[in-house]
């Protein structure tokens, strides 16, 4: 077979951007694309890379996109520019981290009127693993507030990168971008290793569902050539295909007879279902396949866990088949039907984090028109038990007996805040509050970094919001997880008449079990309406109360006249009533509007 | 008691003076009224009815409104006179008439007894005349008890209303007001507690906290005050309704039992059967519209509808279990296709029995005084939820 054309990989560069939400990562990426022709002015809408409606409006990447560009450079030599926009937030780190891998440098993209973020160093940290080549880009001088000397300075001192080849740039006005684009040939290095002749082998850096093609597998050669009709193999679960595509993007979807050595782009192969394509894969030749796999990454795992109910039970089927849809294109989401007596029909589901819980949450409401009740968000628990066992807790409502646990682990994070001055007393007493553990403290251009230990279970709730309240927004935060710790856990129940109410288990420390369990009584008695039978709230830890409320009875509820020309009306009410009861549920003898527990759930934990 | 089996006729008179700011009725204040249209309009309206509904035994007719004592006698006359040459009635057929206790209206009591009214319902609503005045009333106090004096007077049978757990009432002074009632009354009181009704004045005044009503705990010791007081001489034989024996409303309890009514005048529901169907109707409500509708189609109602078995047990139940006496278990079997244990949760019924709200006997199934207080919290409680769903046919 002869070889087919591609580039030399001394004229390829691959790299990667990563920056905070918000310092400008896919407007540059837009205008690096604008300017190496690979759009028409015309063809360019704000942020081409994020594709989804979510992405554009929060102004968020969340899966990573890769486009190749021709760059004639002033050696007069035209190069080919492989770039990734990997997703900022924190939830993604792990599709940032097989970005990069798939990459030998990065630019590194710091908003000047900001300075660094908590995300800015953990991206940097992850491209330096990596071994990448980074080029510091101090974007948006065009602002009134850009200080670009001051940030590089805070680049120099809170990273340690050197800021002597720093790129001053604005995506917006297109000031820097030939320098930062002569830099990437320059300082970027080509791929290291890449072999024409050895067998086929490439890394399946991502995949997504596409309804016209079906799976488009993107990858990165190392070795060899991936061609139109070739029989590959995936390493990993042996499976054989034939691709059927190969191409790139511009990015715009252009066809490719072959990808070679050191390039980027994407395959297909008749792929139905997206669980066959394992991110971090090796594909090779199913007739002459390489020897060794690709080192390949650690699998994704949920972190964060919530329950979704429909709010019209009679959604069910139609929550089942939309989670269904996003799976196909998000592996990364779990679920599993599960069934409350509080809320009825619905499914445990796990996601990367909090954000990705939410995006989930709103595409199910957004694009498949779901209304939805969910539960509060719990992390995964390990259970050592008195039998030496030790199991994976994902809901509270599942946690055995208090006489069968020995201990529980609960999963640590280790938390970097940059924050101003002025309000690092407010976050030091937040995360202490939150049971964290101090590990750094150190001072850069007139912001502190904090670093701390903290039990993820107390930052999913609402630590976020809460940051960024008393930082009025200025407070930056990202996180890594950092094992399992053993702890004074507890599962506060909160009971109705003596019954448990499983929607609102929760896990949650000794010491707070006591005001959080009062705070849900309180809550609830306001929610419950009167009935003709006293209500008894409790929250319990285990068989001991440790807050209590009532709901007293109703007294009196009838209608002073009723006539003949009453009846149609209250009979409508009553037919109401009737159909209402459906959503009811029942508790000792009281039946209690499902209504109540949503309500419960939705005023978050304080 | 009763009168069970004979037909009510009921008149929509739906004018009155002023407005009072409780009162969310089918009601209009106009300056000239045209009587003859009406009239003609009522009349005629009876015709239709004949035609479609022969060979019935009238029982009782009801002149509401608005406020029915502001007519001429002549035209109440001539609808009495109308209906009891459609349909037989025996001596005892009642005819009330709503009254407000004004000098003019009470003057015509005379009159009305002479066109065949034979019970008057009076608005009294309060016996001071600072609550009066909040109730937006236009009579007095002394007013009231002439009306009362002239009522007892004229008629063998009559009635008048009071409003109580007003703003401010003590339990002391419902106390003192009531027994003053209890002397003053014929055989029959009909006592509500003020309730707030949308698209009042005092809904909006409420709203804004201009008053506040009783707290319902609060407003359930008045009930039981209430009962405390009149339980010897004019017992409930209602939730809202006292009477000696043999002084309960007949045209009301007819409503209470599930009867057949027509309704006619602006704004009136009947129940009426058709072919062996239950069918409810209701009149046009705009006083012209309807008038224009009688003078048009001969009747001024919307088409009917029709009602099915769910339909007949649940208003069975509705308005059955408001009585003393309770809801027949027969009557409910017959309403509800013979299966009246599809309707009610046996288990929750029995709940209620425990807790003292209820008591079934063979016959009927009869709340307590504690039961008809939380009539609205045990009516869902004991229904079922599915119920057997029968066709209703619309």
């Amino acid at each position: 077979m002869s070889k087919p054309e591609t580039k030399p990989l001394a004229q390829i560069r691959n790299f990667a951007i990563i920056a905070h939400i918000d310092h400008g990562k896919s407007t540059l990426a837009d205008r690096l694309i604008q300017t190496c022709g690979g759009l028409e002015e015309r063809e360019m809408s704000e942020q081409v890379l994020d594709n989804t409606d979510i992405e554009r409006e929060r102004g968020i990447t969340i899966k990573a996109q890769t486009v190749r560009l021709a760059y004639t450079a002033k050696d007069g030599i035209e190069y080919q520019f492989n770039l990734m926009d990997t997703p900022g937030h924190v939830d993604f780190s792990y599709e940032v981290s097989r970005s990069l891998a798939s990459c030998e440098g990065s630019l590194l993209v710091v908003d000047a009127s900001q300075g660094v973020e908590a995300q800015t160093l953990a991206n940097v940290y992850q491209a330096l693993d990596n071994d990448h080549e980074i080029v510091p880009v101090i974007n948006k001088i065009d602002l009134p507030a850009a200080d670009p000397e001051k940030v590089k300075a805070e680049v120099e001192d809170v990273i340690g990168l050197d800021c002597s080849d720093a790129i001053e740039a604005s995506a917006k006005t297109g000031a820097g971008i030939e320098e930062l684009l002569e830099k990437i040939v320059t300082i970027l290095p080509p791929p290291k290793e890449g072999d024409a002749d050895a067998p086929t082998k490439a890394l399946l850096v991502d995949s997504w569902y596409d309804a016209y093609l079906g799976v488009v597998v993107l990858v990165r050669v190392i070795d060899g050539y991936l061609r139109k009709d070739q029989k590959i193999q995936f390493m990993s679960n042996k499976a054989v295909r034939i691709i059927d595509r190969v191409g790139m993007f511009t990015p715009k979807k252009v066809e490719l007879d072959a990808l070679g050595p050191g390039e980027m782009g994407f395959i297909t192969a008749s792929i139905k279902d997206i669980s066959e394509t394992n991110v971090g894969d090796t594909i090779t030749d199913e007739k002459k396949p390489c020897e060794s796999a690709l080192p390949g990454f650690k699998p994704s795992i949920p972190m964060v866990f919530c329950s979704l109910y429909p709010a019209d039970a009679g959604d069910f089927e139609k929550l089942r088949d939309s989670l269904g849809k996003i799976r196909l294109n998000d592996a990364s989401m779990h679920y599993e039907m599960e069934s409350s007596q509080a809320l009825g029909l619905g499914f445990r589901c796990g996601f990367l984090g909090l954000l990705h819980m939410e995006i989930i949450q709103e595409r199910l409401e957004r694009e498949f028109d779901l209304d939805l009740i969910p539960t509060a968000p719990s992390v995964v628990y390990k259970v050592n038990l008195t039998n030496g066992e030790q199991i994976e807790l994902y809901n509270p409502v599942d946690l055995p007996d208090v006489v069968k646990i020995e201990s529980i682990e609960e999963p640590w994070i280790k938390a970097t805040i940059l924050v101003p001055d002025e309000y690092l007393g407010g976050l030091l007493q937040l995360c202490q509050d939150r049971r964290g553990v101090q590990i750094d403290l150190t001072y850069a251009g007139g912001r502190a970094m904090l670093v701390y230990r903290l039990p993820l279970n107390e930052v999913v709730f609402d630590f976020y919001d809460r940051l960024k309240s008393i930082s009025k927004g200025y407070a930056s935060f990202d996180y890594e997880l950092d094992g399992y710790g053993e702890n004074d856990l507890v599962k506060l129940e909160i009971r109705v008449n003596e019954e448990p109410v499983d929607a609102l288990a929760m896990i949650v420390h000794r010491s707070n079990a006591e005001s959080r369990g009062r705070g849900m009584c309180e809550r609830l008695k306001d929610l419950i309406p009167r009935q003709m039978f006293k209500i008894a709230i409790q929250a319990a830890i285990g068989g001991k109360i440790i807050a209590r409320e009532n709901v007293s009875a109703l007294r009196k509820d009838v209608t002073a006249k009723c006539y003949g020309g009453d009846i149609t009306r209250k009979k409508k009410l009553l037919e109401k009533q009737k159909k209402g009861k459906a959503k009811m549920r029942q508790y000792g003898n009281v039946e209690i509007p499902q209504s109540a527990f949503i309500a419960a759930l939705k005023m978050g934990d304080e | 008691m009763n009168n069970k089996g004979r037909l009510g006729l009921y008149i929509h008179w739906p004018f009155c003076l002023s407005k009072c700011p409780y009162c969310d009725f089918n009601v209009h204040v106009r300056s000239a009224i045209d009587y003859g249209r009406w009239q003609d309009a009522y009349l005629k309206s009876l015709d239709y009815y004949a035609t479609i509904m022969p060979e019935r035994l009238l029982g009782s007719i009801y002149f509401g409104g608005g406020t029915p004592s502001t007519m001429p006698p002549e035209l109440v006359g001539a609808i009495i006179d109308k209906a009891r040459s459609i349909w037989p009635c025996s001596n005892d057929v009642e005819i009330t008439l709503e009254a407000n206790p004004t000098s003019i209206e009470m003057e015509k009591f005379e009159a009305f007894k002479a066109v065949g009214v034979n019970r008057v319902s009076i608005g009294v609503q309060a016996l001071n005349d600072k609550d009066l005045k909040f109730l937006g009333r236009a009579h007095s106090a002394d007013e009231a008890l002439k009306a009362i004096d002239i009522a007892k007077g004229v008629f063998e049978k009559f009635s008048f209303d009071l409003i109580y757990a007003r703003p401010d009432q003590t339990l002391e002074e419902w106390r003192t007001e009531l027994e003053q009632a209890k002397q003053l009354a014929g055989g029959h009181l009909s006592l509500y507690q003020l309730t707030i009704e949308r698209n009042t004045p005092f809904y909006y005044s409420h709203q804004q906290d201009i008053f506040s009503l009783p707290n319902e705990d609060l407003a359930a010791d008045f009930y039981g005050l209430t009962q405390d007081v009149l339980d010897d001489a004019l017992p409930a034989y209602e939730v809202s309704n006292h009477a000696a024996e043999g002084h309960e409303s007949q045209h009301n309890l007819n409503y209470w039992y599930n009867g057949e009514y027509v309704g006619i005048g602006p704004g009136a529901h009947g129940r009426i059967w058709q072919d062996g169907v239950k069918c409810a109707t209701r009149d046009h409500h705009a006083p012209d519209a309807w008038l224009e509708r009688v003078e048009g189609q001969g009747h001024g109602a919307h088409p009917y509808q029709q009602l099915g078995q769910d339909d007949l047990a649940m208003e069975a139940l509705m308005m059955g279990l408001r009585l003393r006496e309770g809801l027949s278990l027969k009557h409910l079997a017959e309403q509800s296709g013979g299966d009246w244990a599809a309707y009610i949760d046996e288990a929750k019924l029995k709940t209620v029995i425990n807790e003292g709200w209820a008591v079934q006997k063979e016959e009927a199934l009869t709340l307590t005084r504690e039961g008809l207080l939380r009539l609205n919290a045990i009516l869902p409680y004991i229904l079922t939820t599915e119920g057997p769903h029968r066709k209703t046919a619309r």
